[in-house]
């Protein structure tokens, strides 16, 4: 029942290919509608008016509202400001990548190793976090980082720092927060893809002269591709809008697409600007999971059965 | 062979701290919402539960705690039907446009919720749903019924469909089948996607903040306003039962799978 696990390409439990299965047609060989198929009805119909047709109607309102034509897009293209917002969703969206790469890894390889009572410990270490509540991590995040947080007064207190250091409302405290919201899901496709490694290649290699890093770099590493792949574009996708983290984190200049969109409707009742970032934002989100689904099955990819 | 010690040692430790970041923040806000002082100290020097004391006090608080219960339980019953539905159709079933439909029905868990959110607030504002249970209902519904649809699929591809056909050669309609042999089956994996369902709406504050208002909010609204503009400590006492809540439905469900796998290895 746990989500992710069976992230990227492993194959279920059974060893057969849900896809290949008998009694599940695709396309030319099975069309219309069976008795069985009559049940997907519902959902589609209620998917359609509740969130279709709202987002077709800011797609609408992006170009109507105040006046018809394609001036929001324009205002966003060529404002230097809004525009930043855009480049900083990015940058921020990449470090955040790379960074639950560099900590996911190892900790994914190690879960590998160790024993199963060690890698149990591992494994709850990161459902924890998982399963909590965004809100109460960021809030928690908010007690360590602030001026007069946790980590600040202790490092005042020992006499390590003279004033506090700026770890929030600022790029720094949005990394932090938004590393550990997503490390889970790096973390896991990675250990799914190299808990499937046969780690006997790696002796092989060894065993036919190869210094240990020689053996992991050039034989490991490239087995654990699948995995990277999986994580890097889960977490780029999510981290790009992310809204939660980075409004209560960040500061006026590490400000997120998603921030910006509330702020602009909030803020100065901007429906029609504010829909076009959604846009952009939605366009944007939607082409790279089109790019993702070349890689990989999405469904694979979001959740799954252990 | 002093090499490769050093580098599972130094992986050991990088790991560690990983770990120790990943918990960090359950660490901080349990002994926090214990703390006398309104500024927050840690490790408190009095302890008070004065913060649970201000919680079980303010109607606001309870209210929208009440409010998130009801949308929950109604999200997790609309998403079971609709999602189970959906799952039986898609991995039983024949239908048109199969693609467009399995894209549909993921995409409320990869579209941003900023924009899902500004959206149904579009529209809702104009058929007077912001401020209402049911329109809380409704968008919840659509960003948790993927959980289902996903659990549930998954147990049905991996259900042996043979067991139905020996029930239906033994002389058991459909219906019987579904419900004596089927259901049994995959009822740990639509009680899971329960379970996500109901968290899914219960922790959801994007969309929320944009359909909340003085009338009718929710937990996660109620506490985002208590840590936007400066921290309300309440937020660490409610942080803390929400957190201990998480936990132990969490446990209870590994409990249930353990005692499960546990069973089915002694039949084998």
């Amino acid at each position: 029942m746990t989500t992710l696990t069976h992230a990227a390409e492993s194959p279920p439990a059974d060893g057969t290919d849900p896809a290949t299965r008998p009694g599940r047609g695709h396309g030319a060989e099975r069309r219309g509608l069976d008795r069985w198929g009559l049940l997907v009805l519902p959902l589609v119909v209620f998917l359609l008016l509740v969130f279709i047709t709202p987002l077709a109607v800011i797609l609408a309102r992006s170009v109507t509202d105040p006046q018809v034509g394609v001036e929001n897009y324009l205002d966003f293209f060529s404002s230097s400001v809004y525009f930043d917002v855009l480049v900083n969703t990015f940058e921020i969206s990449g470090l955040v990548t790379l960074l639950t790469l560099l900590l996911g890894f190892p900790y994914a390889y190690l879960m590998t190793l160790a024993s199963p009572f060690w890698r149990g410990v591992l494994l709850v270490a990161v459902l924890v976090p998982f399963w909590t509540s965004l809100l109460v991590r960021t809030f928690a995040w908010k007690l360590l980082l602030d001026n007069t947080g946790i980590v600040n007064t202790f490092l005042l207190d020992q006499g390590l720092v003279d004033e506090p250091l700026a770890l929030i409302r600022n790029q720094t405290g949005v990394l932090i927060g938004m590393v550990q919201v997503m490390l889970p899901y790096a973390v896991l496709p990675l250990f799914a893809t190299m808990r499937g490694i046969d780690r006997r290649l790696v002796d092989a290699a060894e065993g036919l002269g190869a210094r240990p890093i020689v053996a992991f770099w050039r034989i490991y590493a490239p087995l654990t591709l699948p995995g990277v792949v999986a994580a890097t574009l889960l977490v780029f996708i999510s981290s790009i809008g992310f809204y939660v983290t980075p409004a209560l984190l960040g500061g006026p200049k590490s400000m997120m697409i998603g921030e910006l969109i509330v702020q602009q409707l909030s803020g100065v009742l901007n429906w029609g600007f504010a829909s076009a970032l959604a846009v952009v934002l939605l366009v944007v989100t939607s082409l790279l999971l089109l790019v993702v689904s070349r890689f990989v099955r999405i469904g694979r990819l979001i959740g799954g059965q252990e | 062979m002093s090499t490769k010690v050093l580098c599972r040692t130094a992986l050991a430790g990088v790991v560690t701290l990983t770990a120790i970041y990943l918990v960090a923040p359950v660490f901080v806000v349990i002994p926090t919402s214990f703390n006398a002082s309104p500024f927050l100290e840690f490790p408190p020097k009095v302890f008070s539960t004065r913060w649970y004391q201000s919680y079980f006090d303010d109607p606001a608080w309870i209210n929208a705690t009440l409010n998130s219960l009801q949308i929950g339980v109604w999200v997790t019953i609309l998403s079971v039907v609709l999602g189970t539905g959906a799952a039986l159709a898609m991995v039983r079933g024949r239908y048109p446009l199969r693609a467009i439909v399995s894209g549909l029905v993921l995409a409320p868990m990869l579209v941003p919720y900023v924009i899902v959110g500004l959206a149904v607030y579009a529209v809702f504002l104009e058929l007077g749903l912001t401020q209402s249970i049911l329109g809380f209902v409704l968008v919840h519904t659509a960003l948790a019924v993927p959980f289902v649809v996903i659990n549930v699929s998954a147990a049905l591809v991996s259900f042996d469909e043979r067991l139905e056909l020996a029930s239906m050669s033994l002389g058991a309609n459909r219906v019987t089948t579904f419900l004596k042999v089927t259901l049994p089956n995959i009822l740990p994996s639509v009680l899971a996607g329960a379970l996500f369902a109901f968290i899914t709406s219960f922790d959801e504050v994007v969309t929320s903040t944009f359909l909340a208002g003085p009338d009718v909010s929710t937990l996660p609204v109620q506490m985002w306003s208590g840590v936007r503009v400066q921290i309300d400590p309440t937020v660490a006492a409610v942080s803390t039962m929400l957190l201990l809540v998480t936990l132990a439905l969490f446990a209870s469900a590994g409990l249930v799978r353990l005692v499960r796998s546990r069973r089915l290895n002694r039949v084998a």
